[in-house]
This record gives structure tokens, C-alpha cells and sequence, in this order.
């Protein structure tokens, strides 16, 4: 902790606290549910079980068929990936910026250009379009 | 009774009264939205169940939990259950680390459920979970519908995560910190970052309003595309846990945009003069700024239609990724070399960015809004279900 700082310094307490938190917040839904369960009529029948299609037979589409999507997604989640790993890089340069300036600012530089190659790669490729 | 078990009898007490006061808040936000948007189409809204409509939440809650669950034919039925509980789980979670008052101010505790230095990491990485609870909901529906909502959902939220992350890599180099309660501190010494950060602040906003699924960004839920997208299967409580995780999402937003840019539990002190103290009145500025978002939130609903999905990842690619970046070595170039004129520079700076950007609204609108490249009449036959 720098001087000066008024700020706490955090105890171990505080990850048990976020524990804590988490049980109680997912017991909620765990409650609800179970209550829901419990509480509502159980009158299944074949047509209120069905899948919504406007009322025709459902087609294609729903789990263990073999419907195929867009690679677009995919390819959205690998640059998410990638962009996001590079952005955890960049925390830690955030939050120590102040105490290395000016030096680390050339490394910013550096790294931002590094990334932005890669951003005019994918943008000249066309995959940020979704035709 | 040991000390640490105390301690986390505490915890315990706080989580659960948090998690009450948010449950309540969101039901409450259901009316005020309803009641409001009725305000702004010159209706008047439900004010039949109770005075003023005020026991409409309770009797929607109460329909909720006594409606028949169904499941699906085809839906995964483990997942199918998991999915609306990881949904509320991670929301509810993520606003117990929101300070609301400095340390010791709640009746001798910490007014906050927990407080990690890594704050705001601990909050992007909840908030990704939350993810998860949209789209296996929406792949284990076992149709076709959920599953198209919920690969939109999915790609919109972890592309509008990104824009988030990296537009608040400026305030982090300005402040030198990641825990909530040194943000606030920073901001009470040297003023609202706000100030000091409009573009990243900017940015900020818009990628919470897609986070949180909201309009103008709601695409996984439009209803006129994709029949409700991920909630159509549900029923029941389970239907009403997303609908709640979505709420509790914009509370947290907005809380964490009040904390992050607007000096989060402090007031403005340019009030001391007039009622000394004012600045420091507990939880009371928290609740207005908090109050304010969410009117906004509304405000927008009421306000703007809906991008096209194409659009949407357009806009968070093409415009806000590279923005963030900028904002972030335009602070980077600041600290670096413009320390000595002080912090109103900066301000001025990224002022003018936004201003840059209004100014060319209209080169920066053709970056999202044109329509790309025609698709050929042959290739589009063979294209796969799901669409753009």
C-alpha cells in the first residue's frame, strides 16, 4: 500500500465475503425454483410440451439435431479471445502507468499498434461484416 | 463465538438484505418502467392492483411462482434448470461489491457485502458468467428459436464486453487502482472522473446498455424477429429469474456507472457551503445516481428503435473498440508528457473527442449503419438457419 493512501487494504475475510454472497445469491434462484415446483399445476400434455413454432410441427433447430449456424459466431468468439486476452494484458499496465511514465507510454504504444495490426488484418479480411 | 465466524454471520446478514433490496428494487423498477412508459405515450399505466399500482409487482411475483413449469420435449432438462439460476446468480452477485458509503459508516460495518482490491476485475468477470446463463438457456430450450437468441445473445455480450473492459483503461491509468473504494476516494481528492474521462465514460455507457441486453440493443429478445429469443421455452418463475437477472444487470450498471464516473457514494461538495455535510450523506447520492441511470435506461427504451443485428456488431466493432483504444492512449499520452498542466486538460481533451465525434455523426454513422456488400442470389439459398 503506498503512504498516504487512505484506502483499506484487503483481508482474506473479503473472498470468503464474496463466497458468501454467491451461495446466497444462487440459493435465491435454487429457492425460486424448487418453490415454483412445488407450487404450480403439473398437467403436462403432448401439444403443451411441444417446442413454439406458431402451431405447426416444430422443424429443425433443438438440441441433437444436426441444424448448423453461421461461422460468424465462432469466429466473433475466437477474436473475443484474443482481444480480451490482450486487454488483461493491458490492466496491469493501466494501474501501473503513473509510477513508470514516460518510458511505458512508447510500450503502450507499441503494444495498441501490435493490436491494431491485427485489427486491420481481420477488418481487410471482411470478418467484421456480417453479410 | 470466534471472531471471523461473526464476521461472516455479518456477511451473511448483508448478502441476504442486499439481495432482498434488490429483488424488491427490481420488481419495483417493473412498475416505475411500466408506469413511466405510459407517462412518455401518454397513457396512464397499471393502477388498478393497489393504490397507484403499487401491488402489481406482488401479483405478478405471486402469478409467477403458481404458473405451471413446463419443460419441452427436446429441452436438456439439467441445463435447462441451471440455466435462469447461473443467470440470476452471477447478476445478484456482482452488485454486492459496490461500496455504498465508506468503510465502518454502516452502523459500525462495511456498508458493502464484500471488497476486493481487484473490484472492477472481479465485476467484468461476473458479469461474463452471467453469459453463460443466456445462452444455455437458450441451447437447451431444445428449439429453434431460443438457440438463435441466444448465439446473438452470446456474440452481442462478449463483443460489447470487450468495448467495456477497454473503455476503462483510461480511468484505471488515472487513478493507479482497481478497488472501488480507492476509485471514490481518487474522485472525492481531484473531482468526477466524468470530468476527466467523457469519451471513455461515453463508451462506457453504451456498452452497458448492450450488456444488459437493453434497448436499443436487444436483440436476443426482439420480439418481432425472434419470438422472445432465448426466454421462449420458459415459463413460470424460471422466465421471471431472467427477467430479474436482466433487471438486477441494469441496477448493477447503473450503480456501477455512478461509482466508476460519478464519485459513486459521495455527493457534489460544491453543496457544503449551503448544508455543511451534504457531500457525505450516507447511501442517500448512491440511490440518486443510481435513480438516474435507470430513469435513463427507461428513457432510452421509450426513446430509440432497434439496430439490425449486422449493425449492432458493427458498431460495437468498428466504433467502439477502436474509440476505447484511443481514449486509452489519449490519457496514456497525457500522464505521460502533460502532467504539468494539470488535470483540465485532459478533460478538455476528451471533451473535444466527443464533440469530434457529434461533429462527424454523420462519417461515423456510414462505419455501422451502411449496409455492406450485397449477397449474391445464389449464395444466399444455401445459407445455413440463423441468418445475419
Amino acid at each position: 500500500m503506498r503512504r498516504g493512501d487512505k484506502g483499506r487494504r484487503e483481508t482474506p475475510i473479503e473472498y470468503a465475503n464474496f463466497v458468501v454472497m454467491l451461495l446466497v445469491a444462487l440459493g435465491i434462484g435454487v429457492l425460486a425454483v424448487i418453490a415454483s415446483a412445488l407450487l404450480g399445476p403439473k398437467k403436462a400434455t403432448r401439444a403443451k410440451l411441444m417446442a413454439y413454432e406458431s402451431g405447426n410441427d416444430p422443424q429443425g433447430g433443438g438440441v441433437g439435431t444436426d441444424q448448423r449456424f453461421p461461422v460468424h459466431f465462432y469466429l466473433v468468439a475466437m477474436l473475443f479471445i484474443v482481444f480480451d486476452i490482450e486487454t488483461a494484458f493491458f490492466y496491469p499496465l493501466a494501474v501501473a502507468y503513473q509510477k513508470l511514465v514516460p518510458f511505458v507510454f512508447f510500450e503502450a504504444v507499441t503494444f495498441v499498434a501490435l493490436l491494431l495490426v491485427g485489427y486491420y488484418y481481420i477488418l481487410k479480411k471482411g470478418v467484421l461484416e456480417w453479410t | 463465538m470466534p471472531d471471523w465466524l461473526t464476521q461472516l454471520l455479518i456477511t451473511l446478514l448483508k448478502a441476504v438484505l442486499v439481495t432482498f433490496a434488490l429483488l424488491t428494487t427490481f420488481a419495483y423498477m417493473t412498475l416505475i418502467e411500466r408506469r413511466l412508459l405510459a407517462r412518455m405515450q401518454i397513457r396512464v399505466g397499471p393502477n388498478r392492483v393497489g393504490p397507484l399500482g403499487l401491488l402489481q409487482p406482488a401479483a405478478d411475483a405471486i402469478k409467477s411462482i403458481f404458473k405451471e413449469d413446463l419443460r419441452v420435449t427436446l429441452a436438456d432438462k439439467l441445463v435447462y434448470t441451471l440455466a435462469p439460476i447461473v443467470a440470476i446468480g452471477m447478476a445478484l452477485t456482482a452488485f454486492g461489491g459496490i461500496p455504498a458509503g465508506p468503510p465502518q459508516s454502516l452502523f459500525g460495518t462495511d456498508p458493502w457485502v464484500y471488497q476486493l482490491d481487484a473490484g472492477i476485475l472481479a465485476l467484468l468477470a461476473i458479469t461474463s458468467m452471467g453469459v453463460y446463463g443466456i445462452f444455455l438457456g437458450g441451447w437447451a430450450s431444445g428449439s429453434k428459436y431460443p438457440i438463435l437468441g441466444g448465439l446473438r445473445s452470446s456474440a452481442q455480450m462478449i463483443s460489447y464486453e470487450l468495448g467495456m473492459g477497454l473503455s476503462i483503461l483510461g480511468l484505471l491509468m488515472l487513478v493507479g487502482s482497481t478497488s472501488f473504494l480507492r476509485i471514490v476516494e481518487w474522485q472525492a481528492q481531484q473531482g468526477w472522473l466524468i470530468l476527466f474521462q467523457v469519451l471513455g465514460f461515453a463508451l462506457f455507457l453504451v456498452s452497458s446498455f448492450a450488456e444488459t441486453n437493453r434497448t436499443p440493443f436487444d436483440l436476443p429478445e426482439a420480439e418481432q424477429e425472434l419470438v422472445a429469443g432465448y426466454l421462449t421455452e420458459y415459463s413460470a418463475i424460471k422466465w421471471a429469474l431472467f427477467q430479474m437477472a436482466e433487471y438486477v444487470n441494469m441496477i448493477t450498471a447503473s450503480a456501477v456507472m455512478a461509482t466508476l464516473f460519478f464519485g459513486g457514494y459521495r455527493g457534489p461538495v460544491f453543496l457544503e457551503p449551503f448544508i455543511p455535510g451534504i457531500s457525505t450523506w450516507p447511501l442517500i447520492w448512491l440511490l440518486l445516481k443510481i435513480a438516474f441511470f435507470l430513469f435513463l435506461f427507461i428513457w432510452v427504451r421509450a426513446t430509440l428503435p432497434r439496430l439490425r443485428y449486422d449493425q449492432l456488431m458493427r458498431f460495437g466493432w468498428k466504433l467502439l473498440l477502436p474509440l476505447a483504444l484511443a481514449n486509452t492512449l489519449l490519457t496514456a499520452a497525457f500522464l505521460a508528457f502533460g502532467r504539468g498542466v494539470g488535470l483540465w486538460l485532459l478533460g478538455l481533451l476528451s471533451l473535444a473527442g466527443v464533440l469530434l465525434l457529434f461533429a462527424l455523426s454523420d462519417r461515423v454513422r456510414a462505419l455501422w449503419n451502411t449496409p455492406t456488400q450485397r449477397r449474391d442470389p445464389e449464395e444466399a439459398q444455401v445459407r445455413p438457419l440463423g441468418g445475419d
